[in-house]
């Protein structure tokens, strides 16, 4: 689903230019549940936004379901991203002024699926976070982890074949953290690949694959316990 | 264009719109005073154009009046300082001589007499006037009619006063049509009275007699005191101005260069500096009302970079979600024409009803000094649609600044 090759990014920083990734290998099939792990600086976000196709490689190969992702212009990369990918961020990125339902439905709107059926499908959504009952609410009247489900409803809602979380328990205290994995988990149990980045152990633990990045090379890619037990 | 009629379009403006409630206001503010301010000079300026129309009013503008004075330089054995009068002969001259250029004239005699109703009495200037004046200077009759050409074939002792002669010999309600009243000692039938006339008034209160009744009662023999000249419609005033009291010259002997022999008045010389004036009141206003509604289009664009700026991680999120820039910089630009096109309108509807106020309030009466205040449909409907022009146009800008930001720098913005 995900493969990376000796991918290289650098940042330029005044004159100089900073390093970022070092040449990643990686190769994620579709379903696994995997976790991006390294501390700040490690370059883990940069890859998920070069995933994400939210930033531009500078030098490898990166290919997103079996397609070479090269010289996207804007247009091509948002209708990439809206096909392929869903995203959860750690400040759950909601537009404050729309309800959790039109937040779950944005996306929809610019795949141009009509208003009433957007709405419906969305509710659906929601309604496998367990969160119909707000559907009307505003964002700033949920809490933080009912963001962050609404979130993940929005992330799910155009059938992504990647779902990619930018720490997404990140602001979140440890009992919605569980509640949100678990959601996560149920996701890749329904079939979804799943790509996380956390700098949190417990979080990391209860996916499948870790990978961890240091300095902008891959220190280790093991099978964690959970995926060693199914 | 398939956008533009998607309810989709609509509602996410309509969203960002209410979520921006203030910058929307103070957006649409300043776009609504920039074409409100257009629409009131327009018509305020329209209005004062009125108004100086309503002052010429019923008096026939391409008028020139003519009189004698002294003369000035001696000629053809004359001295200087010679006194002389118009007389008859010189009335019939001119109106062979100019007859495909002038419209009307009239030769008018004047004195002042005592007038007199039963105990009532009253000094005033008595007018010996031909039917032609009423075609000069509309007559505003309340009663009766004007002299008519039967009154002048037949000497008749009648006359026409003006309302407040009327008032003053006469009791009120009393119908004054058919009695007589004493002028100079002689009975006169009064068969009309008129009240004021709308704008430039000759005469004030002045009793008219017919011209050839005037010239026996007063023994003025062929003598004129006066004449008013109106021209054809496009013919020069001035030039015919000139050219008549040439032709008065040589009739009288008088040198050609002497410029005070004869008076004259040209009304038209009066009404062209008004034009002018008009004209260029008329410039200023387009020009202020155009400044500042591009002033207002710019207050646009600036507020919606703002916005953009402000919004940037929104747009980042929309972006992250699927949308194109193309749909981005749509959205951004129909707000910008959306926000523009409802200014407008209020802006029009504004100016509309301050117009009407205006128009109530002092565009009505005699001394109305704007009357009838008014912007034509065209004007506006060009200024809108200038308007919208130029709120897209604007949009363009802030739209552009949104594009080119990437998502993921949008997205890192906290």
């Amino acid at each position: 689903m995900i493969r990376i090759e000796k991918l290289h990014k650098s940042y330029p920083i005044g004159k100089d230019s900073l390093h970022v990734l070092k040449g990643i290998d990686l190769h994620i099939k579709e379903g696994e549940f995997v976790s991006i792990m390294g501390s700040s600086g490690s370059g883990k976000s940069t890859l998920l936004n070069i995933v994400g196709l939210l930033d531009v490689h500078d030098e490898g190969n990166y290919y997103l379901n079996g397609q070479l992702i090269k010289d996207l212009n804007e247009k091509k990369a948002a209708i990439l991203r809206n096909k392929f990918l869903g995203f959860v961020f750690q400040s759950f990125n909601l537009i404050s002024y729309k309800t959790a339902l039109e937040n779950v439905a944005l996306p929809l709107y610019y795949k141009g699926m009509n208003r009433k059926e957007r709405l419906k499908v969305a509710l659906e959504y929601l309604d496998q976070v367990g969160l119909k009952d707000w559907a009307n609410h505003l964002p700033n009247e949920l809490s933080g982890g009912q963001k962050q489900r609404v979130a993940i409803a929005r992330a799910l809602v155009t059938k992504p074949k990647v779902v990619l979380a930018d720490e997404p328990t990140g602001a979140l205290d440890s009992t919605t953290t569980d509640s949100v994995m678990d959601l996560l988990k149920d996701i890749n149990d329904q079939g979804m690949t799943v790509f996380v980045i956390t700098h949190e152990e417990e979080v990391a633990e209860q996916t499948k694959r870790i990978v961890r990045l240091k300095d902008g090379v891959i220190t280790s890619d093991e099978l964690t316990k959970a995926a060693k037990a199914v | 264009m398939k956008f533009l009629f998607d309810s989709d379009t609509w509602q996410e403006i309509y969203g960002s719109i209410r979520k921006n409630k203030i910058r929307t206001v103070i957006t649409i503010i300043g776009v609504l005073w920039g074409i409100f301010l257009l629409v009131v000079l327009l018509g305020a300026a329209r209005g004062m154009d009125n108004g100086f129309k309503k002052i010429f009013g019923d008096f026939a503008t391409n008028s020139v009046f003519v009189w004698t004075q002294r003369t000035d330089i001696p000629f053809k054995g004359f001295q200087k300082g010679r006194r002389f009068r118009l007389n008859m002969n010189d009335i019939d001259a001119l109106k062979s001589e100019y007859s495909d250029k002038i419209k009307f004239l009239a030769s008018r005699n004047q004195t002042n007499n005592l007038l007199v109703h039963d105990f009532k009495s009253g000094s005033f200037q008595v007018s010996g006037d031909y039917p032609v004046l009423d075609k000069i200077q509309k007559k505003n009759l309340i009663y009766g009619r004007f002299i008519n050409e039967n009154d002048i074939n037949s000497l008749a002792k009648v006359t026409v006063i003006s309302e407040d002669i009327y008032k003053q010999l006469f009791d009120k309600d009393e119908m004054p049509i058919g009695q007589y009243i004493k002028i100079n000692n002689i009975n006169y039938k009064v068969v009309g009275v008129y009240g004021p006339s709308k704008g430039i008034d000759l005469d004030g209160d002045t009793v008219y007699i017919p011209f050839s009744t005037f010239r026996k009662v007063y023994n003025t023999a062929n003598k004129v005191d006066w004449m008013v000249i109106t021209a054809n419609p496009k013919i020069d005033i001035v030039q015919m101005e000139s050219d008549i009291k040439l032709t008065l010259k040589s009739l009288h002997k008088v040198h050609p260069e002497d410029k005070r022999a004869f008076g004259s008045f040209n009304l038209g010389t009066q009404i062209d500096k008004f034009t002018g004036f008009l004209t260029g009141m008329q410039f200023l206003t387009w020009f202020v009302g155009i400044a500042t509604l591009i002033a207002g289009v710019f207050a646009i664009g600036n507020i919606l970079l703002i916005t953009v700026k402000e919004r940037t991680k929104e747009i980042g999120i929309r972006r992250a979600l699927g949308a194109t820039p193309k749909s981005i910089r749509q959205q951004i630009i129909l707000e910008s024409v959306f926000l523009t096109t409802v200014a407008g309108m209020l802006g029009i509807v504004f100016g509309g009803f301050v117009l009407y106020i205006i128009d109530t309030t002092i565009g009505q009466g005699e001394d109305a000094a704007l009357v009838n205040p008014t912007v034509n449909i065209p004007i506006i409907f060009i200024a809108f649609v200038t308007l919208i022009v130029l709120g897209t146009l604007i949009g363009l800008i802030p739209a552009h600044m949104a594009t080119i930001v990437k998502p993921i720098e949008a997205l890192r913005e906290e």
